[in-house]
């Protein structure tokens, strides 16, 4: 059965490289645009892992991060932080809250897949 | 009227008037006690019984002779802001608890003084007591026997009762507390009522007389006009009548100041001064409405009863004599009503000096040092006591042996002549420093003297021997000596004739020993204070001239014996702690004694006070060079603690100044941080997106489809331009936050600038079918930097392009000239701009909190840009408030 991903980031030109990126690596490929449409498809999927960005408009990544981990249904969903802000602090918070990986950007494509193949595999 | 009856109405009515004290009392904080209506009704204690029957009587007698009485205290009330004011803010400062403590004070806390105040004002207000049990006896008879309303042979032992019930009351209310100089809030409020009841019923007898009993005002003035003696009644009647009005005005012009019962209303039972304001109307017009029917009340009894000798009861006798016995009770009422509370505010006044300035000096001192001070207080208050009984049952015994042969009317002069003997030290004092304490005891004595010589003396003297030879032919025979027409002086009535000579003799003597005799330091110290109260106020403790060596403790245990322990202790804490002594100061110093003896005034009198603690210090002489000096130095003292305490503001502005600017310089710093953090994150996006794309292109593995490839490559394009256009962005805005950007100013036409920038922006909002339309097409020149005032109108525009809808955007470009400026909008019909980001939306990086849309396209500094630029143009910018939809930013180029 085909993994499943779920891209959340507002960045149309980020999103677009990463999508071609799984759908190479064989996935089945969410987008979502910021935090609350993300929400929304996982209503009705329950993908092997997310990858968020945190800076975004309305629900933000934390918010995301919350909500899935709060969710019984997603109890198996791995979550990974894919954002701009690198501060040990801003880390240190992803995790805390419960982020199975923490990524910055600018990031290489093949580093991020191997990430998150060791995650779902 | 049956006899018990009446006693049962006068117990009953006395029992009302104890409830509302005890009420008072007992709310003493309430706004019904303390407002100015209370004030200026307890004022009205002004109008006892002989305003309530003697006017009358006069008015039937001699005409509107019964006036000036009531004109004194008018022409008297507008003054009051300024003279009463003045006493009172002394009066408050030092604890005074009577005009004989007051007149004391200002000449040096003077012993002998405050009890010659004390005795004069008890040979002043004795007489006039026993007039009210006077009217008091005579009118229950009137109401009780209605054989023989003349007749006085027997003397009514009710008169007696009503006087002790009467003590009974004003020791009750008056001497609850050791300290006099506590208000007395109960008979305040009792007394308040009372000049309501006494001033309704009296308007009721007056309405009843002149409406019901006659056909009106103009009826009684026919019938009476023809009778004879009108003319002569109702005029002046030359020189030597309008010299009487003159003296009678001038005395109770004196007298609404310096009657013991007017002080303790107006000065020691006043809340705040502000309740002045009201009474300086309030009273005059309570005055007037007394006054309106007199007359007619006094004609209608003339008209009635043909012979006016029992002219001052008439307001009683008319009603009896028409049978209505009802409204004769109510008269009766009002008149017991005005003699309650002169008697009780008088006893209480006169039981305060008797005590705090005769009795405790002059016998008690030695004693209370060596008491408890529960006892001293306990001595105190019986000390009042006994004074308050005293003074009831002489004045009543009085009134016995006196009072009968005289009217009302005549008492009541007395009593204002004698008492004007303090006016010379008590007016003069407060507005002269010279006036010195041998001039106030001269005046006063010489002045008593010789109004007990023109004016007592005469019917005393007639009482005893039977005779009027002395008024005939004077002392011994010498008719310059004729007490009614002394050296010659034949044409003023008695009162007027002795008020003139009295005050004459009274005023001269003053003057001369005050000019030919300096007061000590201490005297001359307090009527600095009095004199200049103003500064008075800010000298306060400082202000005593004092030297010696005093100790704390000796003090303090003079304190605990009439404060007891804990009030002294605590007295002395506050005392250190407001001119920063350490708490186990030992050596006293002029401020503590003048501060112990203001703390003690209150309950023994000043005088008595100063030489209490007197005795626990070592008092040294001290030279009018030293006194002199030491006033000048408090008074430098006072100047260079204002310096001290501007400076001292200065300070604490210019700290608060450095704290605002530490705070702004942190602010800076964290905002400098948020930037930077923000301008990372900016930078960040379009690198990871070339970072990403690039790698992917790369990738010689993949054979990725053409048309992906050429998207990658766009993408990557898009980023680069991105960047570049932020760093571009973040570079001006530095320029131009640091100042180091100059304008390249030039004459442009405005017109033209706008077309250029709606032709730069033209392709995007093609893109999303926005129109954007140029309203002015007007051409106008002016000065500015172009290529920044383009970007100012390409960054609104554009702004304006991304919150319009696609296909219904509309967006009007418009400028006006206003005055010295061009003013340039920009409209759209978007979603408008939320009311609480008008006031940011200037920030750099700021994104409105309400997001329901996607991340704005742009730096986020584009409007942080645009109002620098303004700003470098001296001009304006700001989005307009209060539009039902879209937004309008507006900015003004201004030229000159």
């Amino acid at each position: 059965m085909k993994k499943k991903i779920l891209i959340v980031d507002d960045e149309p030109n980020i999103v677009m490289s990463l999508e071609y990126t799984f759908k190479k690596q064989d996935f089945e490929v969410f987008i979502a645009r910021d935090g609350s449409e993300a929400l929304e498809i996982l209503k009705h999927h329950i993908p092997n892992v997310v990858l968020l960005d945190i800076m975004m408009p309305n629900v933000d990544g934390y918010q995301t991060l919350t909500h899935i981990k709060n969710t019984a249904s997603l109890k198996d969903t791995k979550v990974v932080f894919l954002t701009a802000k690198n501060k040990a602090s801003d880390i240190e918070k992803g995790l805390k809250l419960g982020a199975d990986k923490y990524l910055t950007k600018p990031f290489s494509v093949k580093k991020i897949v191997s990430e998150i193949l060791e995650l779902v595999t | 009227m049956n006899n018990y009856t009446l006693v049962a109405i006068i117990i009953i009515y006395l029992a009302v008037l104890f409830y509302i004290a005890f009420l008072a009392e007992k709310k003493r904080q309430s706004k019904w006690v303390n407002n100015p209506y209370v004030y200026t009704l307890s004022l009205a204690v002004y109008c006892s019984a002989w305003t309530y029957y003697g006017s009358v009587g006069i008015a039937a007698n001699s005409g509107i002779n019964f006036l000036p009485i009531y004109l004194g205290p008018v022409i008297a009330a507008p003054l009051w802001i300024v003279v009463l004011r003045k006493i009172i803010r002394i009066s408050k400062q030092h604890k005074i608890s009577s005009i004989a403590d007051f007149i004391s004070l200002r000449y040096g806390n003077n012993r002998f003084l405050g009890a010659l105040v004390t005795i004069v004002c008890l040979f002043g207000t004795l007489p006039y007591i026993s007039l009210q049990l006077k009217a008091v006896s005579e009118t229950f008879e009137i109401m009780s026997d209605d054989t023989s309303y003349i007749s006085t042979t027997v003397i009514d032992d009710s008169t007696f009762y009503v006087a002790l019930l009467l003590a009974i009351f004003a020791t009750f209310f008056g001497t609850q507390n050791a300290d006099a100089s506590e208000k007395h809030k109960g008979i305040i409020a009792s007394v308040a009522f009372e000049s309501v009841l006494k001033l309704v019923f009296f308007l009721i007898i007056g309405a009843y007389v002149t409406f019901y009993l006659f056909d009106g005002t103009t009826d009684i003035y026919n019938q009476i006009s023809i009778t004879e003696n009108f003319k002569e009644l109702t005029t002046l009647s030359g020189v030597e009548d309008g010299f009487n009005w003159l003296f009678l005005i001038g005395l109770s012009f004196m007298a609404i100041f310096l009657l013991p019962r007017q002080f303790q209303v107006s000065v020691l039972e006043n809340n705040r001064e502000k309740h002045l304001k009201k009474a300086i109307w309030l009273f005059p017009l309570y005055l007037l409405l007394f006054n309106i029917f007199v007359i007619f009340i006094a004609w209608a009894g003339k008209l009635t009863f043909g012979s006016t000798e029992n002219a001052e009861y008439y307001s009683l006798l008319l009603p009896l004599e028409n049978g209505n016995s009802f409204l004769a009770t109510l008269v009766f009422l009002g008149g017991f009503s005005a003699v309650i509370s002169m008697v009780i505010v008088s006893t209480l006044a006169l039981s305060t000096m008797v005590s705090n300035n005769l009795i405790i000096p002059y016998g008690f001192l030695d004693k209370f040092i060596k008491n408890q001070p529960e006892r001293n207080s306990k001595y105190i208050k019986s000390i009042r006591r006994i004074s308050i009984f005293t003074i009831i049952i002489t004045a009543y015994f009085f009134y016995v042996s006196f009072s009968k042969e005289l009217s009302l009317y005549s008492i009541g002069l007395i009593s204002f002549v004698i008492i004007a003997q303090l006016a010379p030290s008590f007016f003069i004092g407060l507005y002269w420093n010279r006036g010195s304490s041998k001039a106030a005891v001269a005046g006063i004595i010489v002045g008593f003297l010789i109004a007990v010589y023109t004016l007592v003396l005469p019917f005393t003297i007639q009482a005893y021997t039977g005779t009027d030879d002395f008024t005939q032919y004077g002392l011994l025979g010498v008719s310059e000596l004729k007490p009614y027409a002394l050296f010659g002086i034949d044409f003023l009535s008695p009162p007027a004739h002795a008020f003139f000579w009295s005050m004459t003799f009274n005023l001269m003597s003053y003057l001369v020993f005050s000019l030919i005799s300096k007061g000590n330091y201490r005297e001359r110290n307090y009527a600095e204070m009095f004199v200049d109260s103003k500064n008075f106020s800010t000298l306060q403790d400082s202000a005593l001239v004092w030297k010696g060596e005093a100790y704390v403790s000796d003090i303090k245990s003079v304190l605990v014996r009439f404060l007891g322990e804990k009030r002294a202790t605590r007295a002395l804490t506050i005392f250190f702690t407001k001119y920063k002594l350490p708490q186990d100061t030992q050596l006293a110093d002029a401020r503590l004694i003048n501060f112990s003896e203001k703390l003690l005034t209150g309950s023994i009198g000043s005088a008595s006070a100063k030489i209490l603690i007197a005795s626990v210090v070592k008092e040294e002489q001290i030279s009018l060079v030293e006194v002199l000096k030491i006033l000048e130095e408090s008074k430098e003292n006072i100047v260079s603690n204002k310096v001290l305490l501007e400076k001292s503001k200065e300070l604490s502005q210019l700290s608060s100044k450095l704290k605002d600017a530490n705070e702004e310089l942190i602010s800076k710093d964290k905002q400098k941080d948020e930037f930077l953090d923000t301008v990372a994150h900016e930078l960040k996006t379009p690198i990871t997106g070339i970072r990403a794309a690039t790698e992917l292109l790369m990738d010689e593995d993949d054979d990725m489809p053409k048309e992906i490839k050429a998207q990658f490559l766009k993408n990557i394009l898009q980023d680069s331009d991105r960047l570049g256009r932020l760093i571009h962005n973040i570079l001006d805005f530095e320029k131009l936050e640091t100042g180091r950007l100059n304008l390249d100013m030039q004459y442009h036409d405005i017109q033209k600038t706008i077309t250029k920038a709606i032709s730069s922006i033209s392709q995007i909002a093609a893109k999303k079918d926005v129109k954007i339309i140029n309203k002015n097409l007007h051409v106008f020149s002016t000065n500015y930097d172009e290529d920044r005032i383009l970007q100012v109108l390409t960054n609104l525009l554009s702004n304006a392009i991304k919150f319009c809808e696609p296909n219904t955007g509309e967006i009007i470009i418009d400028y006006k000239l206003g005055n010295e400026m061009v003013e340039i909008s920009v409209t759209d019909n978007g979603k408008g701009i939320p009311v609480e980001d008008h006031d940011f939306i200037f920030d750099k990086f700021y994104q409105s909190q309400d997001q329901n849309t996607r991340k704005p396209q742009g730096s986020g500094l584009g409007l942080a840009i645009t109002k620098q630029i303004v700003d470098k143009h001296n001009g304006k910018i700001w989005a307009k408030k209060g539009l039902k939809n879209g937004a309008t930013l507006v900015f003004t180029i201004p030229f000159k």
